[in-house]
């Protein structure tokens, strides 16, 4: 087969792979379809077969697990996918100011992508951390927290 | 404070030390001294549960079941692997309590499930990590990479002979894998949704092995209890409602956060902890233990005790520990409108009236909100509620339906006058409100 994904992403697969019994080895398939996302930017339908094959999973398997959890993206998203958290807890907290400004300021509604495919806005659910809340999340990975819509402002001038 | 001494501060008393989550500071102060004394002394598994028992530890994840009982439940003589799982999957909406025991106390959830999978006869334990919080997922890690260096993991723990290794599992992005069972067959690689009980995960769990699962909490405050005996953290808390426990404080507090205090505290008190209600403002209501427990008045909120028995005398849930706070601003029409969304967003889709239910009752108090309510939806939204109820496979269908019902027992006046008026009182000045 033909490698789809760099030798970095295989290694820290492979990592995931120990932790399971060797006969179980779809339980490091929600892990390797991070890994995969994180290199790749998102899923295709190749991506997620290839990840199948590596993990000797068929790949219907792969591709539900892939719909189901929400944030895995199976279309192209911007470079700089920004989750909003606007479950009650933030909310009461600010989120929806929040929100309108990044809105604006995007010039995008949730679930869009910017001409230039530089961000993505997203609405999120409890990310469990609403004591600091408004929050978002940056490309999955990277939580910004007790923002303000002075805030999100520098936020989205310091991503590149 | 230290694990030397049986303080009050169960789970988050690292948080007045320079580098709260290290090794170094957890074993200086009394870390793993429990578990070496049980692997010395080669504890039989039955005075732990006993201890567990005594000390009335209920579970932190949401039923506040007894952890000894639980523990109970697991098949003593079963050939194959077992498993300890523990559930971080925290994505109620209002809890946030353990992610800060894996930012700031990593080590004792580490000792706690060594300890359960001792106690259980496991032969490996998973802690499910909520997808959101994926800098904590590397930490945790970080953490088993140090216990195993030191020798507390892995091959012939500590020169015992015995046999225990942990591992990370990252959730990506779905509530209903808190659900014990979706969480089982989220660790299996496939889609999360709740299985069938019976069987129960104490016969068949994960991969069909006897597994028990309990929450983070829960597995952190198993080191305290047998530091200090069982009888130590049932005093600490009140009858049936030992130790203290983690609230979460969001909303409209000047100071929302986590607030670790022994159950029985006042509400009053803990709303004092938490700085108050937000300044200038009166406090309307609050969730006491995560968006699926009934909402409460303010007025009786404020006669409350924090427990389990407490709460639900009152009508509600202690559940994990999340307090929303709500003050006068708020429209309980808008407030519940977004929970509701949550509920249909999250419903797993197995069981039709969940599916349906949670999307049918958010279209009606969405359109209430939004000035198109008619007047029989308040009823109608009751209706649905108890066709939900009882006929699901999981508990997610009820969690649904307790902010719904509740919402509108307290504060119906609301809810006609939306569907009466087009509009929302709340925050209009009192020249403007129409009577009625
Ligand atoms: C929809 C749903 C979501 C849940 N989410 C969580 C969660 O995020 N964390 C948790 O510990 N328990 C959660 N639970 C409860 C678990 O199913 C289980 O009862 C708990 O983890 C057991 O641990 P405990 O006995 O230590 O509380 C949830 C239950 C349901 C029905
Ligand atoms: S009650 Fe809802 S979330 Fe639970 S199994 Fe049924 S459809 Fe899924
Ligand atoms: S409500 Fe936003 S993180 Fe919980």
């Amino acid at each position: 087969m033909t490698f789809m994904l760099s030798a970095a992403s295989l290694v820290q697969i492979d990592h995931e792979l120990t932790k399971y019994p060797p006969e179980q080895k779809q339980s490091a398939v929600m892990s390797a379809l991070r890994i995969a996302q994180a290199e790749l930017g998102w899923l295709s339908r190749d991506t997620i077969e290839f990840v199948a094959n590596y993990l000797g999973m068929p790949a219907i398997a792969a591709y539900e697990v892939a719909t189901f959890y929400n944030m895995y993206d199976l279309t192209p998203v911007g470079r700089h996918k920004i989750t909003l958290c606007t479950n009650l807890p933030c909310q009461l907290q600010g989120a929806d100011q929040v929100a309108a400004q990044l809105q604006a300021r995007l010039g995008i509604g949730f679930g869009e992508t910017t001409a230039d495919g530089r961000y993505t806005l997203k609405e999120g659910e409890c990310m469990g951390a609403c004591g600091h809340g408004p929050l978002c999340l940056h490309n999955n990975h990277k939580m910004h927290d007790h923002l303000t819509p002075e805030s999100v402002d520098k936020l989205l001038d310091d991503m590149k | 404070m230290s694990l030397n001494t049986p303080n009050t501060q169960v789970c988050l008393w690292t948080l007045g030390f320079d580098h709260p989550a290290s090794l170094a500071t957890y074993t200086a102060n009394g870390g793993y001294e429990a578990l070496k004394k049980i692997l010395a002394e080669k504890t039989p598994a039955d005075d732990i549960i006993a201890q567990v028992k005594t000390s009335a530890l209920r579970g932190r994840g949401g039923a506040g079941f007894p952890t000894g009982l639980k523990w109970s439940f697991m098949p003593r003589s079963f050939p194959g692997d077992k498993y300890i799982v523990c559930n971080t999957d925290e994505g109620e909406p209002g809890t946030f309590k353990d992610r800060d025991i894996i930012r700031f106390n990593p080590h004792q959830l580490i000792e706690g499930m060594i300890i359960a999978g001792y106690t259980l006869g496991a032969a490996a334990g998973y802690n499910y990590i909520h997808g959101e919080i994926f800098e904590e997922y590397h930490s945790w890690e970080a953490a088993l990479v140090e216990a195993r260096a030191a020798g507390l993991l892995g091959r012939d723990i500590l020169g015992s002979g015995w046999n225990f290794d942990l591992h990370a599992h990252h959730g990506y992005g779905a509530y209903i894998c808190g659900e014990e069972t979706a969480l089982l067959e989220s660790i299996e690689g496939k889609k999360g949704q709740p299985r069938f009980k019976p069987p129960f995960p104490a016969s068949y769990g994960l991969y069909g092995k006897p597994t028990t699962i309990n929450n983070t909490e829960t597995l952190a405050s198993i080191p305290w209890i047998l530091r200090h005996g069982g009888q130590a953290f049932l005093e600490l808390g009140k009858p049936n409602n030992g130790g203290s426990k983690i609230f979460s404080i969001s909303g409209h507090v000047n100071k929302p956060g986590n607030y670790e205090v022994p159950l029985g505290t006042p509400f009053a008190d803990l709303l004092a902890m938490a700085g108050g209600v937000r300044t200038g403002h009166t406090l309307k209501a609050v969730i006491p233990g995560g968006s699926s427990a009934p909402v409460l008045p303010a007025e009786m909120m404020m006669s409350l005790t924090m427990d389990f028995d407490a709460i639900a005398k009152a009508g509600s849930m202690l559940g994990s520990g999340a307090v929303i706070v709500m003050d006068d601003s708020v429209c309980m029409v808008k407030a519940l409108e977004r929970l509701s969304y949550f509920y249909f967003e999250e419903s797993c889709g197995q069981c039709t009236p969940c599916r349906e239910g949670t999307g049918w009752l958010y279209r009606i108090i969405h359109r209430i909100e939004h000035g198109q309510g008619r007047p029989e939806d308040i009823d109608e939204l009751l209706r649905i509620g108890k066709n939900i109820g009882g006929n699901t496979i999981c508990a997610l269908g009820e969690a649904a339906v307790g902010p719904v019902a509740s919402f509108v027992k307290h504060f119906r006046r609301e809810f006609e006058y939306h569907v009466e008026h087009k509009r929302c009182q709340v925050g209009m000045s009192p020249s403007d409100k129409v009577e009625g």
